[in-house]
């Protein structure tokens, strides 16, 4: 049975990336628990133009969980704490209790900086991918599906690290702010597979350096990332990047 | 250079310089563990190493990987903290799986410093330094007592029959352990030799391997510290 909750939102304010910003708090009434977060939002931003305030701003697209859009830091947690991998908008009220104060914050980053409110620049992201995170060798028309053999354990991997969506949790729970786990699935997602080898060390290289003049920092291993990822992206990827770009670095 | 311009090489020296300074650490435990059983054993491998130009050489290239590693984690600290921008969140908490420790390594890392300088001023300083400046003949007074240079067992002895430097020493021993535990698999992460099987390898193999280690150097520690009397040959003092 759907039960309705209260409770008290604080949320995030900020007007561009030099605003100091500030939280504000609403008490929100009789929200039905079976509200999803960004719904429960978007009931908030009803609240808000009635009165003739100006909406809370958040990004949100699909809300399906695969467009990587939403970005909430909720109660200390990238995409707040759901059972198993999700993002913010696969995040149901019924994870909150009534009277719980929640909190709203934007991912905190210095290569992520405020556009408004908790919506933040991730064109970071972006620019790393356009650096080599694709394949321009030439694959052909399709081929006969067994004319190159790719172990299904690799392939099974290679699926897995694509599933990153690039939502960023991984920099917004990282205390290093390392974009390490996203560069790694991307990598992955191409190194792991024969048509992705040729140019495995060029990318390797290209994806870092990018990464590393736009601001992230360096990899300390702590695996906040991998604990919040939505796609359950692992740190096994980190070290299969590491071992790519060491043995790129080493063969020059 | 992509060891010092790019965030993996940064990481990679902080991997190596950490991988070696715990192998010296092992030498260093297995030196100890001759303590435990001869003092004379152990005068004469502090007497094998002295002053030698091979010991003082190996000083130096370990006083070296230490500035190194020290100066690289104050790097990346620093540059970590940039990237994290100036805001903090309100409200943090700490996944599971995250260790303490992982999330600490550079205050471990300036306890560890701090008690190596002690370390240094206890034992180094009263041992290969005094011969390097008094030559092989040199003596140390140390709470009125004179020793020779190479009778580390006598200075054992003499240190930890204080029990602040024995309680110091075991919490820079504790420090160290927290560091080892995550360093250990750390470093074979950020070197790429890692995946899903290996990842619980290196960190059953890393704990197993700290703990032992850490083990050796608090029971000679706690062994001077009560039995040290007995073992230097000044009478038992603590019964």
């Amino acid at each position: 049975m759907a039960k309705n909750i209260s409770f008290t939102l604080k949320y995030w304010k900020q007007n561009g990336p030099k605003d100091a910003g500030h939280f504000e708090e609403r008490h929100m009434e009789n929200i039905p628990d079976d509200t999803s977060f960004l719904e429960m939002l978007d009931i908030l931003n009803e609240l808000l133009i009635e009165e003739g305030k100006e909406p809370f701003v958040f990004d949100h697209d699909c809300r399906e969980g695969i467009c990587g859009m939403c970005s909430l830091y909720i109660n200390g947690t990238p995409h707040g704490k759901t059972e198993r991998g999700a993002t913010t908008c696969q995040l149901y009220m019924r994870r909150f209790n009534d009277g719980d104060v929640i909190t709203v914050e934007p991912w905190r980053s210095a290569a992520f900086p405020v556009i408004k409110d908790c919506m933040v620049d991730r064109s970071a992201f972006d620019k790393i991918q356009a650096a080599g995170g694709y394949i321009s060798v030439r694959t052909g028309a399709p081929q006969d599906a067994n004319n190159i053999l790719i172990p299904k354990d690799d392939a099974d991997e290679a699926m897995d690290c694509a599933t990153c969506i690039g939502c960023g949790a991984c920099v917004a729970a990282c205390k290093n702010g390392s974009a390490m786990l996203f560069v790694s699935s991307k990598v992955s997602q191409l190194a792991l597979l024969p048509q992705g080898r040729p140019e495995a060390a060029r990318r390797a290289k290209a994806m870092v350096a990018k990464m590393d003049e736009l601001g992230f920092g360096n990899c300390t291993n702590t695996r906040a990332c991998e604990a919040v990822c939505p796609k359950n992206e692992t740190v096994s990827n980190i070290a299969r990047l590491n071992r790519e770009f060491i043995k790129a670095k080493m063969h020059d | 250079m992509w060891l010092t311009n790019s965030s993996i090489g940064r990481k990679v020296i902080m991997s190596v310089t950490g991988i070696v300074l715990i192998l010296f650490l092992t030498f260093h435990a297995c030196m100890n563990l001759v303590a435990l059983f001869s003092a004379e054993a152990y005068n004469a491998v502090c007497g094998a190493l002295g002053a030698n130009w091979y010991a003082v050489l190996a000083t130096a290239v370990l006083a070296a990987l230490v500035a190194v590693h020290f100066i690289y984690a104050i790097i990346l600290t620093l540059q970590n903290r940039k990237a994290r921008g100036n805001n903090r969140y309100a409200v943090t908490s700490k996944p599971e799986k995250v260790e303490w420790a992982s999330q600490n390594m550079f205050v471990l890392g300036v306890i560890v410093v701090l008690g190596l300088l002690l370390h240094l001023y206890n034992f180094w300083y009263n041992m290969m330094f005094a011969e390097l400046v008094q030559g092989h003949a040199a003596e140390v007074t140390l709470g009125g007592k004179i020793y020779e240079p190479t009778d580390g067992a006598g200075i054992m002895a003499y240190t930890f029959s204080q029990p602040v430097f024995t309680v110091i020493y075991i919490v820079w021993f504790v420090a160290i352990w927290f560091h080892l535990t995550h360093g250990f698999w750390s470093a074979f992460q950020t070197l790429g030799l890692n995946n899903k099987i290996w990842f619980n390898r290196w960190k059953k193999i890393g704990s197993v391997y700290v703990t032992v280690l850490m083990l050796i150097f608090v029971v000679v520690a706690l062994y001077y510290c009560f039995c040290g009397g007995c073992v230097a040959g000044s009478g038992c003092y603590s019964l």
